[in-house]
């Protein structure tokens, strides 16, 4: 039987990062886990309600100790919620996911009593061949400029901030930011702004032709584009669209009221 | 310092050959040893342009594998001592193309010619990144229609992408050379003006090639157009764009522009 749609609206999906502890086990898992006891009487309820990944990458186990080791893990109410780096067969049904992709991140200091050394400091004390995290400089990248024509079947992702574009973008390119996206060329591929969920990111573009337009997941395609905005200069915005000025200011508050998305 | 052109498109049936052949005539008539080598293993055409096919002994593919030595694959045209054949196989396909293979090729036909042109095949497969990869120069041969010009645009971002050049953090040359040109249906709006083309590609343009019965009648006689009548429309247009890629200035002329005897026949045949 076919159901119908009596609501034709879209489903919205959007991408959203956490951070997640990772806890990467060393052998032997006895010893590792004492000193996981350890860690946790000092800081009790560290680990409760942060999503934990287990890395595997380095660890020789196999299907039956990595349920061992999960089962010990759930017994300390550490809740796994995805492992890292270990190979398929490791897995069965009823384990957490497998996970890939991940990005390095600072070291997180565990709150413990005075005179009590972190446990990541420890570790990596203790084993040089673990797999260390990075402990990187926190550095604010929020905007990249990309300073040549962004050709066809090419795309740009940035989910952490602005994409600046000093050239075209092609039919058949497309550029997926987090934040906003400025083209100073003619935007004749795709643009997916505030891919991360950010409602206020913004599209400028110095003459638009766009195969397809998104921001914060609504999107627009060239058919649904008001005719008189094509070969213009425009600044999108989520509430409506108007012609960018041509001092490239906005527009005066209060000319656009319209709250319509473009669609829900 | 030998320098490796590619003659690359993307799409196909855009004049790639045809140009390779022609380009390859022009540049060995300046007394510059030059050598056009067909990657289109399993669809290989060079040959016929050229007017060596009943010549074919040993192919690309036989130097690669070992079969048989680059000398004795060669094919050295009857009309230029100049110019040379490096045709491809038409009975393998394209993975008999491989990297370390091609890269020996290049590296002997640059100890030996000043010109190495490479007609690519179409599409954006093995064959096309093989041709493109040690080049220096990459032709972009577009027809001026939307499907072409995408399909070139591509091209132009894997040439930025998986050259040797690119790899090494330098740049490879490109130059548009626009063909089958149509003035009166450009201005008509059937086909894309010339400055539209170059606004979406942005790269410079090295020549534009009219569209004519000259092309037809010299692939079909087997000779370059640039050789069969080196008066016509389109061989003069190859000839320009040859010296331009040598690096000389040469002034561009757009076709139709001047209402000359060109622009009359044009004119004749859309009414």
């Amino acid at each position: 039987m076919t159901k119908v749609l009596t609501d034709t609206r879209s489903i919205r999906i959007k991408g959203r990062s956490f951070l997640a502890l990772v806890l990467s086990p060393e052998p032997p898992l006895d010893a590792w886990l004492t000193r996981l006891d350890d860690l946790a009487s000092r800081s009790a309820g560290f680990f409760l309600g942060r999503p934990v990944v287990l890395d595997v990458a380095d660890l020789e186990i196999d299907r039956a100790g990595l349920k061992k080791l999960i089962d010990e893990l759930g017994q300390r109410n550490v809740r796994i919620m995805g492992i890292e780096g270990g190979r398929p067969s490791l897995f069965e049904p009823g384990m957490p996911p497998a996970m890939k992709g991940g990005r390095p991140a600072p070291d997180i200091e565990i709150p413990a009593e005075p005179t009590v050394e972190p446990v990541g400091a420890a570790s990596a004390k203790a084993s040089a061949s673990s797999v260390l995290v990075e402990p990187q400089a926190a550095r604010a990248i929020s905007s990249i400029v990309i300073r040549e024509p962004v050709r066809s079947g090419q795309s740009v992702i940035f989910p952490e901030g602005d994409v600046t574009v000093v050239g075209s973008v092609a039919s058949g390119a497309e550029i997926i930011a987090g934040g906003s996206v400025h083209i100073y060329g003619t935007l004749r591929g795709r643009v997916l702004a505030g891919s991360v969920g950010n409602a206020s990111a913004r599209i400028f573009c110095r003459r638009l032709e766009a195969e397809l337009l998104a921001i914060d997941g609504v999107y627009k395609t060239a058919e649904d584009m008001a005719p008189n905005l094509r070969g213009q200069a425009v600044q999108l915005w989520l509430e409506g669209i108007r012609s960018w000025q041509k001092d490239l200011t906005e527009p005066a508050a209060g000319q656009h009221t319209g709250a319509g998305r473009w669609r829900k | 310092m030998a320098k490796v052109i590619v003659v690359t498109s993307g799409k196909g049936g855009v004049g790639k050959t045809t140009s390779t052949a022609a380009l390859g005539a022009a540049l060995a008539q300046r007394n510059e040893k030059t050598v056009v080598v067909d990657f289109d293993v399993g669809l290989r055409n060079l040959d016929l342009v050229m007017g060596a096919e009943r010549r074919v002994v040993y192919d690309l593919v036989n130097v690669i594998q070992g079969d048989a030595k680059l000398p004795q694959a060669l094919i050295r045209d009857k009309r230029l001592d100049t110019l040379f054949l490096l045709p491809a196989s038409q009975t393998r396909d394209k993975d008999c193309l491989t990297a370390e293979g091609v890269e020996r090729v290049m590296a002997e036909l640059r100890k030996h010619f000043d010109w190495i042109i490479c007609d690519s095949p179409a599409g954006i497969e093995r064959g096309a990144t093989l041709a493109m990869r040690h080049a220096d120069i990459a032709v972009i041969v577009t027809n001026p229609e939307v499907s072409s010009v995408r399909d070139s645009d591509r091209i132009i971002g894997l040439l930025d992408a998986k050259t040797e050049r690119a790899e090494r953090g330098e740049r490879v040359e490109k130059h548009l050379l626009l063909t089958r040109y149509d003035p009166v249906r450009a201005e008509r709006g059937d086909m894309l003006k010339v400055d539209d083309v170059l606004e979406i590609l942005s790269i410079p343009l090295v020549g534009i090639v009219p569209e004519s019965t000259d092309v037809l009648r010299a692939s079909n006689l087997g000779a370059p157009v640039t050789l069969a009548d080196s008066r016509s429309a389109p061989a003069l247009a190859y000839l320009d764009a040859a010296r331009r890629i040598a690096g000389e200035t040469v002034p561009m002329t757009i076709p139709g522009e001047k209402r000359g005897l060109l622009g009359k026949l044009f004119g004749r045949r859309a009414a």
